[in-house]
């Protein structure tokens, strides 16, 4: 503890230097922290999927729609709590580019089954008492400031109204949904019922299933039981389970983790180097003082303590200091608005950043630590300079 | 002259020493060469998506779709209408038939190779005429599809990434049973992503009725759209968006490749700081080792501004190097590496390889310049500024 005013003004012999050093660690782990969020974000959450639920989808792919008479057929299946459906909208609010997911929806079997998205009791009530009611994710409506109450215009694509206008559909925003870090909360929900009623075709057809099971170690027999159910009608099927649909469709999107995997090595690996180079250096002009600090009797363990205490110093604050500034940012939410549905820096990869940085600190220090404690007195001491 | 005779001699002098420095000049080389390595890997990601979308259009293909969709997976045409588009005006003739295709455009789910997961793999029902409207198709294996059969053909990257798509299999997909006759090329598009059947066959398959999603046409000229444009959105039986096929791809690719330039750039830029450190270091150590022969130069008469110049030389080669080598390593390990991702706007797979160009290695190299500049700067001023009495009694 006493050598502590040692290494400090050691560490600040070189202010220029050591500030730099510090601003190339910090920058490193800054990129480090924003790329995992990346990595994160377009893995989708598939850590955030839940275990008891499972995704029924037409067998031929996603796309094709499945009829909404499964849905007693599934709820009556033993071992199933909840069974409810989805419908992909794919609108356009204004813009193409605007783009945000509209899902059509049975209020309160899907909320219960989707218990992360959190609705204030009041506006639930005023969703289900409205028809056109809709409920928007906190994000979504800070990106369009909309506000309970709210009337939205958005374009129908695939589905055309059947009265009114063109292909303008009409929403109320009845309430505005909240939810845990890392919850999607850029999309929109409406009621399936004003959906159905009002579409001009594909009357009584849904997108998929979600079925809310009881016991998740069920999740294989069940799966093959529904499929079985509706082999060999015009509608056959395909279950997984909500991990491997999400993890399936995170596949699609490609190799985005290797890639950032790549890129951060790179990246860390080229900090090392200039960061160990200036440590080396910084160690090698001092040999004459580290050889009187011989002389007077320091031990070579506490040499190189002395030496690793200062480079662990420097990785921990740079790097510390970047990860922190990232966590900042991505507590601040996407700022793609909406491309990245999940914008959260998992704690599993903050832990991984202090390991590097540690790693980091001991491989910048160990090399000139051990040179120096290698030195012999009498050769560092006739060395000038 | 002398000046440049001075600038000359010292920059020499530089050099010549960089030997002796070997191991802080490398590690300059290697932190510019790492940042030119990543800028130009990512930004290849881009450039080869944007590629492979780029050249499915032509200037002389028209695609129609129903008004208010932005995608032909959204879009649905009747029959009837998609008759009433092919007699439009600006349409190429082969004889009295229109070089147009009705298409369909569904995806099915097929297991990618790589993976073994179910992936969107893009199917599309086409009409006779379609290898007409798109010329560049070849089919390099097997041979085309009968129309009016379950044939179908499958585009080269296709069979690559998705199981089970080699000439002479069979591709069940729900109670449909696909039969794969041949392979075709389309010039690296993002058509060689997809399988094409015969669209009539789709439509009972997928219990579509008499209905398509799109009508792809050929124009004598590129200069036949407007006429048909005026034409086809004047109808009053029609409500169609006519686009231009280069328009149509070029918004698709639009999302995807801004998102991945944004993200190159950024962590370029913000690596692009790390190794501006680790040159300024580099260059402040070599400024620090020979304080006493700048001294000694500045003594004997050199004027500052060829010390300065003999620095940031010395810190621009460094970065050429860095440059050149980066640019190399990234071109040797990223281009053509064959990947695929799904495109949103369809919600299908799209196949393409990652393209080093040379303009990207341009690029690289001018942000590693850029680097050596700044990098060198702080320094060489300071060896320009060095008191040549305190410099001189140093040891």
């Amino acid at each position: 503890m006493k050598f502590l005013p040692l290494i400090w003004k050691n560490i600040w012999r070189r202010k220029v230097r050591t500030i730099f050093t510090l601003l190339s660690i910090f920058v490193a782990f800054l990129l480090f922290g924003i790329l995992m969020t990346i990595r994160a974000a377009f893995s989708l959450g598939v850590e955030l999927a839940g275990v008891d639920r499972l995704i029924v989808i037409h067998k031929v792919s996603l796309i094709q729609p499945l009829p909404v008479s499964y849905q007693g057929r599934l709820s009556t299946v033993p071992g199933v709590d909840l069974a409810t459906h989805a419908s992909w909208f794919g609108g356009i609010y204004q813009d193409p580019k605007n783009f945000f997911a509209q899902m059509a929806v049975e209020p309160e079997p899907y909320l219960k089954i989707y218990k992360e998205f959190r609705v204030p009791p009041d506006q639930m009530k005023a969703w289900l008492a409205d028809r056109q009611g809709a409920i928007v994710g906190r994000e979504l409506a800070k990106r369009f400031g909309w506000k309970v109450g709210d009337r939205i215009p958005i374009q129908g694509t695939i589905f055309r109204p059947k009265s009114g206008a063109g292909d303008t559909w009409l929403f109320n925003v009845s309430g505005i949904y909240d939810g845990d870090p890392g919850t999607d909360l850029t999309n929109f929900f409406f009621r399936y019922d004003y959906l159905d009623e009002n579409r001009r075709r594909c009357d009584g057809c849904v997108g998929w299933y979600i079925v809310k099971i009881a016991d998740p170690s069920q999740s294989a027999s069940l799966a093959h039981k529904f499929d079985d159910m509706f082999a060999n009608s015009d509608y056959e099927t395909k279950t997984t389970t909500e991990k491997g649909f999400i993890d399936s469709f995170a596949k699609q999107i490609g190799d985005i983790g290797t890639i950032m995997m790549a890129i951060l090595a790179a990246v860390l690996f080229t900090i090392l180097l200039i960061v160990g180079n200036t440590m080396a250096q910084s160690v090698r002009e001092r040999t004459s003082e580290l050889a009187v600090l011989k002389t007077l009797g320091f031990s070579n363990g506490a040499i190189v303590m002395l030496v690793l205490v200062e480079s662990m110093f420097i990785a921990l604050l740079g790097g510390g200091l970047g990860l922190g500034l990232a966590w900042l940012f991505v507590q601040g939410g996407d700022p793609t608005h909406g491309m990245l549905p999940a914008f959260v820096l998992p704690n599993r990869d903050l832990v991984a950043g202090v390991a590097v940085m540690v790693m980091m600190g001991l491989l910048a220090g160990t090399l000139p630590a051990v040179a120096a404690m290698r030195l012999r007195i009498t050769d560092a001491l006739r060395r000038q300079g | 002259m002398t000046g440049l005779r001075q600038v000359f001699a010292v920059t020499l002098l530089n050099l010549r020493t960089i030997p002796q420095r070997l191991g802080s000049s490398a590690v300059a080389v290697l932190g510019i060469a790492g940042v030119v390595v990543v800028l130009v890997a990512v930004l290849s990601i881009a450039e080869g998506f944007f590629a492979a979308m780029h050249s499915a259009g032509s200037p002389t293909r028209a695609l129609i779709m129903r008004s208010g969709s932005d995608s032909e997976m959204t879009s649905g045409l009747g029959g009837p209408e998609t008759d009433i588009i092919k007699q439009a005006p600006g349409i190429a003739r082969d004889g009295q038939r229109a070089v147009a295709s009705a298409e369909l455009f569904v995806i099915i789910d097929l297991p990618k190779k790589s993976t073994g997961t179910s992936a969107n793999v893009p199917l599309r029902g086409i009409e006779p005429a379609a290898l007409q409207v798109r010329d560049e198709v070849k089919i390099v294996e097997g041979r085309p599809l009968q129309f009016g059969t379950n044939e179908v053909v499958v585009g080269r990257a296709a069979s690559r990434l998705f199981s089970g798509l080699d000439v002479g299999s069979e591709v069940r997909s729900g109670q449909n049973i696909w039969k794969v006759v041949g392979i075709f090329e389309a010039g690296g598009s993002v058509a060689e992503t997809e399988i094409w059947c015969d669209a009539h066959t789709l439509q009972g398959a997928y219990r579509r009725g008499n209905s398509f999603q799109s009508v792809l046409v050929k124009m004598p000229s590129s200069q036949s759209f407007d006429e048909m444009k005026n034409w086809l959105t004047s109808n009053p039986q029609l409500s169609v968006a006519v686009r231009r096929e280069e328009e149509y791809y070029a918004a698709q690719s639009r999302a995807l490749t801004t998102v991945i330039r944004t993200i190159g750039f950024a962590i370029a830029g913000l690596m692009g700081i790390g190794a501006i450190f680790g040159a300024i270091l580099t260059m402040y150590t070599a400024v620090a080792t020979r304080a006493r022969e700048i001294a000694t130069l500045r003594a004997l008469g050199f004027n500052s501004v060829a010390v300065v110049i003999s620095v940031l030389t010395e810190s621009l080669g460094l970065a050429a190097i860095g440059g050149v080598l980066g640019g190399l390593a990234a071109y040797a390990a990223f281009n053509g590496y064959q990947t695929s991702t799904i495109n949103f706007q369809t919600f299908s797979q799209v196949a393409f390889a990652f393209r080093v160009t040379p303009s990207l290695l341009l690029l690289g190299l001018a942000y590693a310049l850029v680097m050596g500049l700044v990098g060198g700067l702080m320094p060489a001023i300071r060896a320009a500024r060095l008191p040549i009495s305190s410099a001189l009694r140093e040891l």
